[in-house]
């Protein structure tokens, strides 16, 4: 089992085409930096220097990370995690 | 129950519980039912409470046309309350909303001005800001940044939440405006010590979101992140889900976004279920289901209800 990554269209690019794609990880932080060494430039679109970008939602099994722990937020295998960019509501 | 007129009898709702649908004794699910209101959903309480301040602002006059942005809920009301109060109304909606919201706000004498789907509420609202623009003397209430929208909410649904429900731990409401999270959830942070405030998204298909650049996210102006304690963001198809569910459950027959709101319910309740700690979670019924028997949310297999509303705005 691995972590499941849905990629939102815009992103898509960076996978090739693919609508999601498989990581691992203890951590958001983790996963993401292991996506990046086969989808790199995923990560810069995501992460900048602070934390999450602004205008990027990321979601574990449906609930927004930034209420959970932000990048140090626990993944498990199994779950699923979900980027989308921010619509009505925004990121923080 | 007797009122002067309808517009005293906007809010009132009642609260009910969910038996079958709670998981445990201890973790209990509440429906907030905003389909009691006037025309049917939980806009009733905006739109009453944004005419009454703009009256007392000496912005509208006896023919004075209101604009406003709205996926239909919000429209419906303004046009019921314009049309008791003698103003003109005009809705600018994205095209992909159901045929039964064009119908009720045609019959509320409300003109309604379609804005391109893709880009969905959020291109209603930039079509909205430059008519308004252009016709300085309509008036635009402007939901997402009206806080008479949040102060609605502040001043009944919260306090009546807390008068049914004491005991309340969580409180969930589907994010669009903002403005039932924000109010709700600020007159109950002030009231009960470590409530949580859930917001439940809707998350849309490609076809409205296909076309967005990650850079272009709109934020409404009452939103404020720090009134939330957690957000939710819930596909097409959990919302169908849910909704189906809530019907053969418990009998209520209840808008898409009374799904998606559900669903983030759910999600709280498991967690509270699996940690052992009691929970009394209220979640908003936002409006009944007859706006959306046209979209087929209620017919066939669930797969099949899903490939109907691809591409459709149904919160």
């Amino acid at each position: 089992m691995a972590i499941e990554v849905r990629i939102p269209t815009i992103l898509r690019t960076y996978t090739g085409g693919a609508k999601s794609v498989e990581g691992a990880g203890a951590t958001l932080a983790e996963l993401l930096s292991d996506l990046d060494s086969r989808h790199s430039g995923l990560r810069d679109r995501l992460v900048d220097g602070s934390g999450l970008r602004r205008f990027v939602n990321v979601y574990l099994n449906d609930e927004d990370v930034r209420f959970l722990g932000g990048l140090a937020t626990p993944v498990a295998d199994g779950d699923t995690v979900t980027v989308l960019p921010a619509v009505a509501g925004g990121g923080r | 129950m007797r009122y002067d007129s309808l517009l005293d009898s906007v809010g009132g709702t009642p609260l009910v519980g969910l038996a079958r649908l709670s998981p445990a004794p201890d973790v209990r699910l509440w429906a907030k039912l905003e389909d009691r209101n006037p025309t049917g959903s939980v806009k009733d309480r905006a739109a009453f409470f944004m005419i009454e301040q703009a009256e007392k602002d000496g912005l509208l006059a006896l023919g004075t046309t209101i604009l406003e942005p709205t996926s239909g809920n919000t429209g419906i009301s303004l046009a019921m309350v314009a049309r008791l109060r003698g103003y003109k109304m005009i809705c600018v909606m994205p095209e992909n909303t159901s045929a039964e919201r064009r119908q009720l706000l045609a019959m509320f004498g409300a003109q309604v001005i379609s804005s391109p789907a893709a880009g969905g509420s959020n291109e209603a609202v930039r079509v909205a800001k430059r008519l308004a623009a252009e016709h300085p003397d309509w008036v635009m209430l402007y939901q997402y940044g009206n806080e008479a929208n949040a102060r609605a909410h502040y001043e009944t649904t919260g306090p009546e939440l807390l008068a049914d429900l004491p005991s309340i731990t969580h409180f969930v409401a589907g994010l669009g405006t903002t403005g039932t999270l924000m109010g709700v959830g600020r007159f109950l942070r002030e009231h009960v010590p470590g409530v949580a405030v859930v917001a439940a998204e809707p998350r849309y298909g490609e076809l409205v979101y296909g076309l967005r650049n990650v850079d272009e996210g709109f934020v409404p102006e009452l939103y404020d992140p720090s009134v939330l304690t957690s957000r939710f963001s819930v596909s097409s198809a959990d919302a169908l889900r849910r909704t189906r569910e809530l019907l053969a459950a418990e009998g209520i027959f209840a808008g898409i976004s009374t799904g998606c709101a559900l669903h983030a319910a759910l999600g709280i309740a498991a967690k509270a279920k699996a940690a052992g700690e009691r929970a009394d979670i209220a979640f908003i019924v936002a409006d009944g289901g007859w706006k959306y028997l046209s979209t087929g949310a209620y017919t066939g297999t669930l797969e099949e209800a899903e490939a109907r509303l691809e591409g459709q705005l149904w919160a």
